[in-house]
């Protein structure tokens, strides 16, 4: 009784004892992984923004940042969709945003240098994951070129023929 | 034994399961030698259809041998009989189904009064679907429980190949359906959206309905190969404009039947902005569907023509031109097939070798790989079009 769905099923009904090999792959559990993280980032920037200005020495940018929260869950829930690839294409480019904006901070005059390098480094390296995702989802979710290679030409469904098949109407109305 | 088992967004497992048990007299069991994924478990794969609890086994296309059966059911079924399950379970006795209105039917549905609350009706139980229709488990599975067996099954004779009858569960008396409640005249025009298993269907239907011409709609080459293959003349809506297309092709008028066999997944592009605006509110949850081929059918559509609608739609919908199909003096013909109301006249039909339905296949496998074959499909890689599945 290990399985809490099970608490569900009426009663007679299978119940799950072992549970097998699933659809979800590791890649769709990345891709799952990165928009939850999505969703957890968004969240602190639209609530706490300036527990994030102040680390970062970027005071008075607090309307930016929650801008980047609403953008960081809008990607957050597409990443957990089925489309996924949409998702976390628009990761790659929040990501870029991100980084462009860390990387102006880095000016002299900023006494929180060190930490906007920590979160620079922390950036690319989810950049890095979110890039390797992208490229994993179109492999195993996309559509090879040769899967179009099968066209189907020979499979009428009528084994006397088109033509056969159309003439069935007429006949059926001339016998009626 | 095993069964292919939903336990939540895209995940779905091979599990190994308890057996179904006899729960009432009328029920059978059957041990399943076919089934298939249709496109209608796509929508529960993404989640789309509420009321789906982890556990639930998919599956609602299914034929096999009876391999146990109640009292209650005993005087239409024996051991050893060859069976089609149709995936909506009848009882054949409410005024529903005297009517013939199967999918309908005022008593299968064991979850009533929670479907009553979501459709104000209820619908007919349903196999391996959301537990607003029953919660029944479904057919991808070595074994499954038939209630209301003594109506609720199609007898087909020995010598048969299981793939040339397995769709009388569902796919063909539902492009069949689409195309009889068109009433297609010798003159008409019938336009098809989505070329999947429905729509090749359909499209074979309303050949031997005797349409003058059909018209097929997608954007996949292999599919709309195989529908030109049926007979069909074809758009591709990534190629082309449907409705310039579909208004060529009819001297300027439209088509006179319009058939939606793509329902609440239209897919979405930038070609098509209204796709955007319902995937954006879909993600909000203020709309359940993506309607686009409804909207294009309502605006192409001749007046006084008719639109048959098989392609699933959930729950409420933005953005209908109530004003046109009303101005227009359409028709709308919809619902979940009333698969036993068909399939003696389709048997025969399959008997006779008017129509071979297992050309729609192009994957066969075992059922541990089904859930793979679940992302092949909704991917629509490898040219894959219909998936049957042998436990
Ligand atoms: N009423 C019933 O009883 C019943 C029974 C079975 C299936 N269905 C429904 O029928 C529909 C089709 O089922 P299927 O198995 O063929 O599914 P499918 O997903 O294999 O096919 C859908 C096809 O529609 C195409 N498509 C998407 N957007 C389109 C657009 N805008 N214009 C034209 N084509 C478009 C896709 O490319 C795909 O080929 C689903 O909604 C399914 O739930 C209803
Ligand atoms: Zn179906
Ligand atoms: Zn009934």
């Amino acid at each position: 009784m290990n399985f809490l769905s099970n608490i569900t099923r009426s009663e007679g009904d299978p119940r799950i004892l072992r549970t097998g090999p699933s659809s979800l792959s590791m890649t769709d559990k990345l891709a799952r992984g990165l928009g939850w993280f999505s969703i957890g980032l968004g969240l602190v920037e639209l609530v706490a923004p300036r527990k994030l200005t102040r680390a970062l020495g970027m005071e008075g940018m607090e309307p930016l940042v929650r801008a980047y929260g609403a953008r960081e869950l809008a990607a957050g829930v597409v990443t957990l969709s089925p489309d996924k690839q949409v998702g976390l294409t628009s990761r790659v480019v929040g990501d870029a945003l991100d980084i462009a904006t860390l990387l102006a901070a880095m000016g002299p005059r900023n006494r929180r240098r060190d930490n906007v390098g920590l979160a620079l480094a922390m950036v690319v390296g989810v950049t890095m994951l979110d890039i390797a995702a992208t490229k994993a989802v179109a492999v195993r979710h996309g559509r090879k070129s040769n899967g179009d290679a099968r066209r189907y030409a020979d499979r009428t469904g009528f084994p006397q023929g088109v033509e056969a098949a159309r003439r069935v109407a007429t006949a059926q109305r001339q016998g009626a | 034994m095993k069964a292919l088992v939903w336990h939540g967004k895209e995940d779905i497992r091979c599990d190994s399961v308890s057996d179904p048990e006899i729960q009432d007299p009328r029920d059978a069991i059957i041990k399943v030698t076919s089934c298939a994924i249709c496109g209608s478990d796509l929508h529960l794969f993404h989640n789309f259809i509420p009321a789906m609890l982890p556990g639930d086994i998919m599956g609602h296309e299914t034929m096999g041998e009876v391999v146990e059966v109640g009292s209650g059911a005993s005087g239409k079924l024996k051991k050893g009989d060859r069976i089609v399950v149709p995936f909506t379970i009848i009882c054949g006795e409410c005024d529903q189904c005297r009517r013939g209105n199967f999918s309908v039917c005022e008593r299968s549905n064991r979850n009533k009064a929670l479907a009553e609350k979501a459709f104000g009706h209820t619908t007919a139980g349903l196999f391996g679907y959301t537990h607003l229709t029953g919660g029944y488990p479904g057919g991808q599975a070595e074994y499954l429980r038939v209630p209301f067996a003594d109506a609720t099954h199609i007898k087909v004779p020995d010598g048969i190949p299981d793939e040339k009858l397995l769709f009388l569960s569902d796919i063909f008396p539902t492009g069949w359906q689409a195309a009889a409640q068109c009433d297609i005249e010798p003159t008409d025009t019938v336009a098809i959206w989505g070329c999947g298993p429905v729509g090749q269907m359909a499209i074979r239907s309303a050949i031997l309905l005797g349409a003058k011409q059909v018209v097929a709609i997608d954007r996949l080459p292999e599919r709309l190969g195989m529908a030109a293959a049926g007979g069909a003349i074809t758009i591709n809506f990534d190629e082309e404009s449907v409705i310039e297309r579909l208004n060529e092709l009819t001297g300027g008028k439209g088509p006179e039947k319009c058939i939606d066999c793509v329902g609440m997944e239209s897919h979405v592009s930038l070609s098509y902005p209204d796709t955007i605006y319902d995937r954006a509110k879909q993600f909000m949850m203020l709309e359940n569907d993506r309607p686009h081929v409804l909207r294009e059918m309502i605006y192409v559509c001749r007046g006084g023509g008719v639109l048959s609608i098989p392609g699933v739609y959930s729950g409420l919908d933005d953005k209908i031109p109530l004003g046109m199909l009303m101005n227009k003096g359409l028709t709308v013909r919809t619902g979940q097939t009333h698969v036993n109301k068909w399939t003696d006249d389709l048997l025969r039909r399959i008997e006779e070798g008017q129509i071979d339905p297992s050309f729609v296949i192009t994957h066969t496998v075992g059922l541990e790989d089904g859930p793979e074959m679940y992302k092949t499909f909704r991917d629509k890689q490898d040219g894959c079009v219909k998936v049957v599945l042998k436990p």
